[in-house]
């Protein structure tokens, strides 16, 4: 029972990612029918976010702190951040520490910024073409994205740490009744997903309930009537492609602390993401989630000891394994809608 | 003839004539000169211009002819590598059977991807054959590591037992040879301040490559061929004519997985030695860059777009920041090194960004790659001159 509850907290935190970046892809092969295979990038783009701004929080300038000396007898030199200057030492440290929340504040308008320039730049040129041709350009997108970052951050991950009071882990076993050390988990996963959640939630909140949000859906199931009724549709796409890359580069922002962002973990990402958009069902916003922490919890499965000792190897396929069964079995994936992408 | 027409048999005789002047054609510049290092013309990269041209004519029978973009067709170069490299340890040296082996084993798992992933279209079987490509790869790096070597790898090692080839000589290392020719001797000819190297591995791949170009023109030419363009223009009115598209797009995804096993192959000839990183999916996009680059559904296209790429790869990949500032050494100082820090993010180690951007530029402008821009060149200045250009319009060499 531990071990089970133990999985499954396990692939809760990339289940998360998962569904964050496939919700995002989702949203955009169903408002503007593109295949985006720069979607990957985006969420790096959203981890770079977060280094970036701890990179500005920590910009610095020498001071001689005559109160320390250094082994020469020297006073010595210390490096001390703007922001410690302006918001005095403690406020300042605190804020240093919470660069990657922090990050979200400032990586949603740079997102979203992101996305509707994508957008009218590239995008809405290739909505008549085959999507042959929209996967190849996202797909040289991407590449250059990427080489871009890869130019000003250098090749190597750089470690983002989590703020100070989410660093460590809990027992999270004793909590729920169980025998104490038996199912640790470090806070950082269990703020990943609970901020997941919230994501996701608003999305669908905003769908859902807002008259914005209604107009997009029903774009969403019949552009042309939408647009005879006098609605510029195109626009509010315009801007959901704005919402889905930020959704994915919030997923990255907040991914940081756990795995430390490096150029290409974007498209590491995407190649799985669009797997769970397939067996999620392609424009099928609930499929998406639901599949995404299928599958991320599944992985985590697949890599438990016992699993690995009757299967070896299961661990590395089994989303690819379960992906091909779905798509031969239930070609519309869990969810998919009817008349999406049939041909 | 050989069953070609005049214009086909004009482009096969041009790519004969192209690839077997390679050493010179790729050679211009004198050594010791500035621009030295842009001459291609070393065994290395000349092998590799073929290898990768085999693939991508194999790629482009799928993509070209049916439109099925598939994201998986490293896999199969991988598995055909593998297996030659099984060959290479436990029968002979000799690249024959290995060659043949590895096109049969490519063939025959394509034949089980295909028969699977074909059952869908469009994106999903695209889907379908990344995962295969994935699946593959991990397998390979993790549980099937005794016969992959994983991460290691394989190569031949002096003491594997090669039934058909008698005990080594103490301290020789085993190299994979044509009946005794070893892929890795190269005759040089030095001719004023210029050396051209003749390798055989170079020549022998370029033999199969003409046979595969050959090959790819009869299919491109045949009916099997209008069969695939018209699953590609519309496969629902090939089914409302009573014809089953599915045994046409199946030849084609195990013609197309023989060629690159064909291709993986070959790399072991030349090169022995296999990992499983060029299973990896970035392999597999390589190739769908290097059709659409030069021109997806051409006969040459592919074979340039292979040609660019791995000349950018290799050449511009070279350049550094000192190279540049010797080069721009004539402009003022200040301007020297605006110029230089503004080309720098595009070439050495960021000749990706360079790739990625000019591919982007070919599929929003030139959908049709290379060709169809040498096509507008020649339409450009053709009209003085009667029509008679090849079929695509390109006198560019076909590395």
């Amino acid at each position: 029972m531990e071990a089970i509850i133990l999985q499954i907290l396990n692939g809760l935190d990339k289940g998360s990612a998962y569904a964050l970046i496939a919700l995002g892809l989702t949203l955009i092969f169903g408002t503007l029918g593109v295949v985006n295979f720069a979607h990957g990038a985006l969420f790096m783009i959203g981890a770079f976010c977060a280094v970036t701004l701890s990179r500005i929080l920590t910009l610095s300038h020498t001071v001689v702190d005559e109160t320390q000396k250094d082994f020469l007898g020297n006073p010595l030199k210390v490096d001390v951040p703007y922001v410690m200057d302006w918001f005095g030492e403690s406020t300042g440290a605190a804020i240093i520490d919470w660069a990657v929340p922090l990050s979200i504040l400032f990586a949603i308008p740079v997102m979203i910024a992101i996305g509707v320039i994508m957008e009218r730049g590239l995008i809405k040129h290739f909505y008549k073409r085959p999507h042959a041709d929209q996967i190849l350009v996202t797909f040289g997108l991407a590449i250059v994205l990427q080489e871009i970052i890869k130019y000003y951050y250098g090749a190597n991950p750089i470690p983002t740490p989590a703020p100070a009071a989410f660093k460590g882990s809990f027992d999270f076993g004793a909590m729920m009744g169980f025998d104490p050390n038996t199912i640790i988990y470090p806070y950082w996963r269990i703020i990943y997903f609970a901020f997941a959640a919230v994501i996701i939630g608003a999305v669908f909140a905003f769908l859902q309930f807002t008259t914005f949000g209604m107009v997009v859906r029903a774009g969403m199931a019949d552009r042309e009537t939408v647009q005879l009724l006098g609605i510029n549709i195109d626009r509010r796409f315009t801007l959901m492609f704005g919402i889905a890359a930020a959704v994915a580069g919030l997923a990255g922002v907040m991914y940081t602390p756990i795995n430390s962002p490096n150029y290409h973990m974007g498209m590491d990402f995407l190649v799985l993401s669009f797997v769970v958009v397939v067996v999620g069902g392609m424009g099928s916003l609930p499929g998406a989630v639901a599949a995404g922490f299928l599958l991320g919890i599944l992985e985590s499965f697949a890599s438990m000891r016992e699993v690995l000792a009757v299967l070896p190897g299961l661990n590395q396929i089994i989303i690819y394994l379960v992906a091909i069964i779905i798509l031969l079995t239930r070609p519309r994936g869990l969810m998919g809608r009817k008349g999406v992408m049939e041909d | 003839m050989f069953g070609l027409d005049k214009k086909d048999f004009r482009l096969l005789l041009l790519v004969t004539v192209l690839v077997a002047l390679a050493p010179f054609i790729l050679n211009p510049f004198p050594e010791g000169s500035g621009m030295a290092q842009f001459n291609a013309g070393y065994p290395d990269l000349m092998q590799r211009f073929v290898i990768f041209g085999i693939f991508a004519i194999g790629f482009n029978i799928l993509f070209g002819l049916t439109g099925y973009l598939s994201f998986g067709h490293a896999a199969f170069l991988g598995v055909g590598s593998y297996a030659a490299i099984w060959m290479m340890k436990l029968l002979t040296m000799n690249v024959v059977p290995a060659i043949i082996v590895s096109v049969i084993v490519a063939g025959v798992f394509s034949l089980a991807v295909g028969w699977i992933s074909l059952r869908r279209s469009g994106i999903y079987f695209s889907i379908l054959t990344l995962a295969f490509a994935q699946m593959s790869y991990s397998l390979a790096y993790s549980v099937l590591t005794p016969i992959t070597g994983g991460e290691t790898g394989l190569q031949p090692k002096v003491n594997d037992p090669r039934i058909l080839d008698g005990s080594l000589a103490d301290g020789a290392t085993p190299k994979a040879n044509l009946f005794g020719l070893e892929m890795g001797s190269s005759i040089e000819w030095s001719v004023g301040s210029w050396l051209f190297t003749f390798n055989a591995g170079y020549y022998v791949a370029a033999i199969v490559m003409l046979l595969a170009f050959y090959m790819s023109i009869r299919i491109f030419r045949s009916p099997f061929g209008m069969m695939l363009r018209a699953v590609k223009s519309n496969q629902q009115r090939l089914n409302y004519t009573g014809l089953n598209a599915k045994p046409y797009t199946l030849a084609a995804f195990v013609i197309s997985g023989m060629y690159a096993g064909l291709a993986g192959g070959l790399m072991v000839a030349m090169d022995t030695q296999v990992g499983a990183e060029r299973m990896f999916w970035t392999a597999s996009g390589e190739v769908v860059l290097m059709s659409i680059l030069g021109g997806v559904g051409t006969l040459i296209g592919p074979v340039l777009g292979a040609g660019a790429i791995k000349y950018m790869e290799n050449i511009l990949s070279k350049i550094n920041s000192d190279i540049l500032h010797t080069w721009f050494a004539f402009l003022p100082d200040g301007l020297e090194d605006f110029v230089v820090t503004l080309i720098y993010p595009f070439i050495g180690k960021g000749w990706h960004l360079t790739l990625g951007l000019i591919f982007m530029l070919v599929v929003i402008f030139l959908p049709g790659g290379l060709v169809e821009g040498g096509q507008r060149i020649a339409r450009l200045f053709g009209r003085k001159k009667k029509s008679t250009d090849t079929p695509d319009g390109k006198t560019t060499p076909a590395e």
